[in-house]
């Protein structure tokens, strides 16, 4: 029993170092004041600096902050309403085809979900002449519709653990369903919401393919810009911005986490 | 009831322009040939008459490059996967068997590099891999070896990238389905003289067989139509049909071309893994 619990806790120290060391080098070599990434040539924040200066990156940060604020919005409304008839309502014709397309964004690679995308935009611009062009809004509906994909799932869990006696007493005195869903239901489930929310707008800020496929000249998105100059080679401002993302994001998921922890120990 | 239908109305909707429709305009495309023009690929009725064909995907089937990349994207997934699976498994077990206060610490910290943004977690293994990276540097000063490891632009690298950026994808299923397992069954199975490795490998990992298929779909799947990593870490002769897509869409812009690999990769890889998931989950 000892020599199984050493071996486990060697494993999962050795798992966790595995996990943390290349996030832990890129914050490190933030602070470098080397041009050359991975020799030290001192403590500098001078990186930090240079990104803000740098009229590219911020306005591809702009563009990618407002993708994300509108898709993850809509993926919560959409998600949640398909999470609602997922749980709430009984049998109907397209049930089965509205549970396939919940849950099959989940599992399409990210090329062809970008790529039939594209091919829908080009061609409904055609026949339709909407919508004009590619950029923030052709970005926007593609990530609406991957992320509404896991706000459903994350709905739904909370929607099917929640005591349904309250709506039901609810209806009995005389609430209408829609009251019943904004004054009881909606509170209830607002935890799942705002996980809801984090988690896709994190998602869409992450997205590089679908982006590359659906987004026009003038919308390149952060990851966009950021693919680009990693493939011309190691830059440190790329350590400085990735170390300022990995701040907002742990900010973000311990919130939520701290929401969805709350929510299930109600 | 006007309401309900509205409320089954508008994810249906939306869904089905965007997520079902495009799906059959790949289809569609596919059939047609590249042209110069917008968009870049031909009629399908030419005065009236169908004008598709199936010759891209004959085309797919007489280069051998195609079924190379199909193949070698299984290849590197299913490695890839068996290595997260042995990373993975034995952290999930680790985190499963701790007390409750530092369990949930440890799964925060699981999850947490796994909403850190993917392709800057690729990126930072470019400096740790390089030839005068931050694992050869370290090496080298130690004595270990006298000249870097070429390890950047290696399929090495690839299966690093893959199991580095999924692993949180293998514990978090491998971790519901540990934390659930009966502490009394391993009590008896060492009250009747097993020894912790028999018990492990004739109790503890038969009972967890659907938390470690749950977490080897959800790295092999996603590893499957893999661009980044391959694009980032891997070498010119890294093969994988995500970044054969996505070569023959930006770099050869033939649009329908990308379709017929788009289609065949649903039809040959994603289907199929679908349906035998379903079929043993309805088994289980």
């Amino acid at each position: 029993m000892k020599r199984r619990s050493l071996f486990l806790v060697i494993s999962a120290t050795l798992g966790f170092v595995f996990l943390y060391v290349p996030i832990v080098s890129l914050v490190v070599y933030s602070f470098n004041e080397s041009q050359l990434v991975t020799v030290w040539g001192g403590f500098s924040t001078k990186w930090y600096g240079e990104l803000l200066r740098d009229p590219q990156i911020l306005g591809a940060a702009w563009i990618s902050l407002k993708i994300g604020v509108v898709s993850a919005t809509l993926a919560v409304v959409f998600g949640t309403l398909a999470a609602l008839v997922l749980v709430r309502f009984g049998a109907f014709w397209g049930k089965p085809i509205l549970r396939g397309m919940t849950a099959a964004p989940l599992v399409m690679p990210e090329v062809i979900t970008g790529l039939s995308l594209l091919l829908l935009f080009v061609s409904m611009e055609q026949a339709i002449g909407w919508p004009a062009g590619r950029g923030m809004l052709t970005v926007i509906i593609a990530h609406t519709t991957f992320s509404l994909a896991y706000v459903a799932v994350v709905v739904q869990s909370r929607l099917v653990d929640m005591d349904r006696s309250i709506d039901e007493a609810a209806l009995d005195l005389g609430a209408t369903p829609v009251r019943v869903f904004f004054d009881i239901t909606l509170p209830i489930i607002a935890p799942a919401l705002i996980a809801g929310w984090l988690l896709a707008f994190t998602i869409s800020l992450d997205d590089l393919v679908v982006a590359s496929f659906t987004s026009g000249p003038g919308a390149s998105t952060l990851p966009m810009v950021i693919f680009s100059k990693v493939r011309l080679g190691v830059s440190p401002d790329v350590n400085a911005l990735a170390t300022l993302i990995i701040v907002v994001v742990a900010v973000g998921v311990g919130i939520a986490w701290a929401l969805m922890q709350r929510g299930q120990r109600k | 009831m006007s309401r309900r239908w509205l409320v089954i109305a508008l994810p249906m909707l939306w869904l089905g322009v965007f997520f079902l429709l495009p799906f059959l305009e790949v289809a569609r495309i596919s059939l047609l040939d590249p042209a110069i023009a917008r968009p870049p690929y031909s009629a399908m009725f030419e005065a009236g008459v169908f004008a598709g064909d199936l010759e891209n995907y004959l085309f797919l089937l007489s280069d051998s490059l195609y079924v190379n990349a199909y193949l070698s994207s299984i290849r590197i997934a299913f490695i890839s996967t068996v290595l997260a699976l042995l990373v993975g498994y034995p952290m999930a077990y680790a985190i499963a068997r701790s007390p409750e206060p530092r369990r949930t610490v440890l799964l925060f910290l699981v999850i947490l590099p796994f909403w850190t943004s993917f392709l800057l977690r690729v990126y930072a293994w470019i400096g740790l891999l390089k030839n005068n990276g931050l694992i050869n540097n370290m090496l080298m000063s130690l004595g270990v070896i006298d000249e870097p490891l070429i390890m950047l632009q290696t399929d090495f690298a690839v299966y690093v990238g893959i199991v580095y950026t999924y692993l949180p994808f293998m514990i978090l299923p491998l971790y519901a389905n540990l934390v659930k397992l009966d502490g009394a069954l391993l009590e008896a199975s060492s009250d009747l003289g097993a020894s912790p490795a028999s018990t492990f490998f004739r109790v503890t990992l038969p009972l967890s067989l659907p938390g470690v298929l749950a977490g080897s779909m959800l790295v092999f799947i996603p590893a499957i139509g893999e661009f980044v990593i391959p694009a980032l870490l891997g070498g010119p002769d890294t093969l994988m049909i995500g970044r054969v897509l996505w070569n023959e869409f930006f770099s050869n812009r033939d649009w329908p071309m990308a379709s017929a690999v788009a289609v065949a990769m649903l039809l040959l890889i994603v289907l199929p893994i679908l349906w035998t998931q379903k079929l043993v989950e309805s088994r289980t």
